[in-house]
């Protein structure tokens, strides 16, 4: 069955978009995570522009992440203080993501840009995941207790002023990273069309020492405020959100994510870190493929104006 | 521009053929609105017409050749050309095409190059690397000359979107005097006023011409949806964002099972 996306403006088969949003929901239900990462490609692919596609994704994410945070905080697994503080820079970070993501569409250097932060983010980020995640299936293998976690350790970070004590979490530290993460998840976000779960989790862990109990829900009550206000300024500034093509991915990804959860719950942590960093690495090889094979048509077309 | 060269092409036409103005077009078409909805995916419009001998007493001389030229509204258009930079491809160069139609179906019962000279098909622009498609060349506007690789490209590109075309066999004679052209409407054709030139020729001349319009508009959810973010983004983004909240919320309680 076609449908006609009025911003997009292309007809597109609806049980292609809804089968695209149950997979993606399917696979972010699994690991956590928002899974624009894999959204944003895909709708690349279908025939979508870039642009159009990150700011819905946005809102695809946003309606992802406040069934998660919603779950979390019946479990009471979200640390609202801490939240609140990585939403105040997060704000911030997407505006000046929106803001730059306008300023490179009028250069005509926005695919390039977001074709390029894809390709170092998700090599550089997935193999991290690969190794850290390899790393701790061997040391299981070998007997040895797979800490991550070295409770009274401390690093440079630490030692950093205007310190703030989050109850919920259990930690003390420095508002200087706490406001940085938020800022570079905001920013990121408003660029390439993702929600930052991916990235956002392994930060508060390694550089904020959160608990396991509540990174998960507090990552995704940020991802959720910070990817709202995204769909908001990208309809406001570029008037790019789809609502049509929004919602289709929506009603997918929400069921998508319940069957993912499920199969996600039954595996092993480092097994699902392993899987996710392997995927991560595949989309971002993908887009390190297409920037240097030579493109079948070095020429392309760009609407300005009418009239 | 348009207008001057019609006008041209009116002078050449009563000074060279003298007396020859011996026809006159009746064109109707199949359907003047074409409603862009949620399950739009193309359509054919068909334009019917006579050629009658003006006035009546002179006869006409067949065998005729027929063009129909379909615009639609105009927009600007970037063409841009990557180049490796650096081992990757980037847009390096751009040309701006001004003011050209976002549809161009150029419809004959032949060839357009066999039915009248290089010269007469440039002066009425008929054919697709006839057309006028002035670009922004620094700060000059003229049109190139039509191998210059971004006109090419432009062209191709609008091409393989179905939007730019030449069709050779689009136009039937049913009769002598009879005709039918298929104006074909691809799914992303875009919204707005579209005009219609058909210019009968015979003998490699110019004989008669007569115009033509129809609208493209979309209609009902999908007109709205547009509009409203265009016209209210903020307003239109919240409501996006509120959706999203509804159906999260949606989910979070029909499967919260656990």
């Amino acid at each position: 069955m076609q449908i006609y996306l009025p911003i997009a403006d292309l007809p597109v088969n609806v049980f292609l978009i809804l089968g695209m949003g149950l997979a993606v929901g399917y696979i972010s239900g699994m690991f956590g995570i928002g899974g624009g990462f894999l959204m944003t490609p895909l709708l690349i692919f279908v025939g979508i522009s870039p642009a159009v596609a990150v700011a819905t994704v946005s809102s695809h994410i946003a309606a992802s992440s406040f069934t998660g945070a919603l779950s979390y905080w019946r479990k009471r697994a979200v640390d609202i203080a801490l939240a609140l503080m990585l939403l105040s820079s997060g704000i911030l970070g997407t505006a000046t993501g929106v803001w730059l993501f306008t300023e490179l569409r009028a250069l005509d250097q926005l695919d390039l840009m977001i074709g390029i932060s894809y390709v170092t983010l998700l090599t550089v980020v997935g193999a991290m995941m690969i190794y850290e995640s390899v790393r701790a299936i061997l040391r299981t293998r070998h007997g040895m207790p797979a800490t991550l976690r070295r409770p009274g350790s401390h690093t440079w970070l630490h030692g950093l002023p205007f310190k703030l004590r989050f109850k919920r979490s259990k930690i003390y530290v420095s508002a200087i990273p706490v406001w940085a993460i938020g800022f570079v998840i905001g920013f990121v976000g408003a660029i390439m069309g993702i929600g930052g779960g991916f990235l956002l989790v392994p930060m508060l862990i390694y550089f904020l020492r959160v608990p396991t109990a509540t990174v998960i829900g507090t990552s995704m009550v940020l991802t959720l405020v910070t990817m709202a206000s995204a769909t908001l300024m990208h309809a406001a500034t570029n008037h790019l959100v789809d609502a049509v093509l929004a919602l289709i991915l929506m009603v997918g990804g929400v069921i998508g994510a319940q069957f993912g959860a499920r199969t996600g719950q039954k595996m092993r942590g480092e097994r699902l870190r392993l899987l996710l960093g392997l995927l991560v690495f595949a989309v971002g090889c993908r887009f390190a493929y297409e920037l240097v094979v030579k493109p079948d048509d070095l020429f392309s077309l760009r609407y300005v104006e009418s009239g | 521009m348009r207008r001057i060269a019609i006008t041209l092409a009116f002078i050449a036409l009563l000074c060279g053929a003298g007396p020859a103005v011996a026809e006159r077009l009746v064109v109707s078409l199949s359907n003047h609105r074409v409603a862009v909805t949620s399950s739009f995916v193309g359509e054919e419009l068909v334009l019917f017409g006579t050629i009658e001998p003006d006035p009546v007493t002179r006869p006409l001389r067949p065998p005729y050749d027929l063009v129909v030229t379909v615009t639609g509204p105009r927009q600007t258009l970037r063409t841009r050309r990557k180049e490796r930079v650096l081992g990757i491809w980037v847009n390096v160069d751009s040309r701006e095409f001004l003011r050209v139609p976002s549809y161009l179906a150029i419809l004959s019962n032949r060839p357009v190059n066999t039915i009248a000279n290089p010269d007469t098909l440039r002066r009425l622009q008929i054919g697709l690397d006839n057309f006028l498609l002035p670009q922004r060349i620094g700060t000059d506007f003229a049109d190139t000359v039509s191998d210059d690789p971004f006109r090419r490209a432009f062209v191709r590109l609008q091409t393989q979107q179905g939007l730019y075309r030449e069709s050779a066999t689009a136009v039937t004679f049913l009769t002598p005097t009879v005709f039918r052209a298929a104006i074909p409407m691809p799914a992303a054709v875009p919204t707005g006023s579209y005009g219609i030139e058909v210019e009968l020729f015979t003998g490699g001349n110019l004989v008669a011409r007569t115009n033509s319009a129809l609208d493209v508009i979309k209609t009902g959810f999908e007109q709205y949806v547009a509009d409203a973010a265009r016209d209210y983004g903020l307003l239109y983004g919240a409501v996006t964002a509120l959706m999203a909240l509804l159906i999260g919320w949606f989910a979070s309680v029909i499967f919260a099972r656990d």
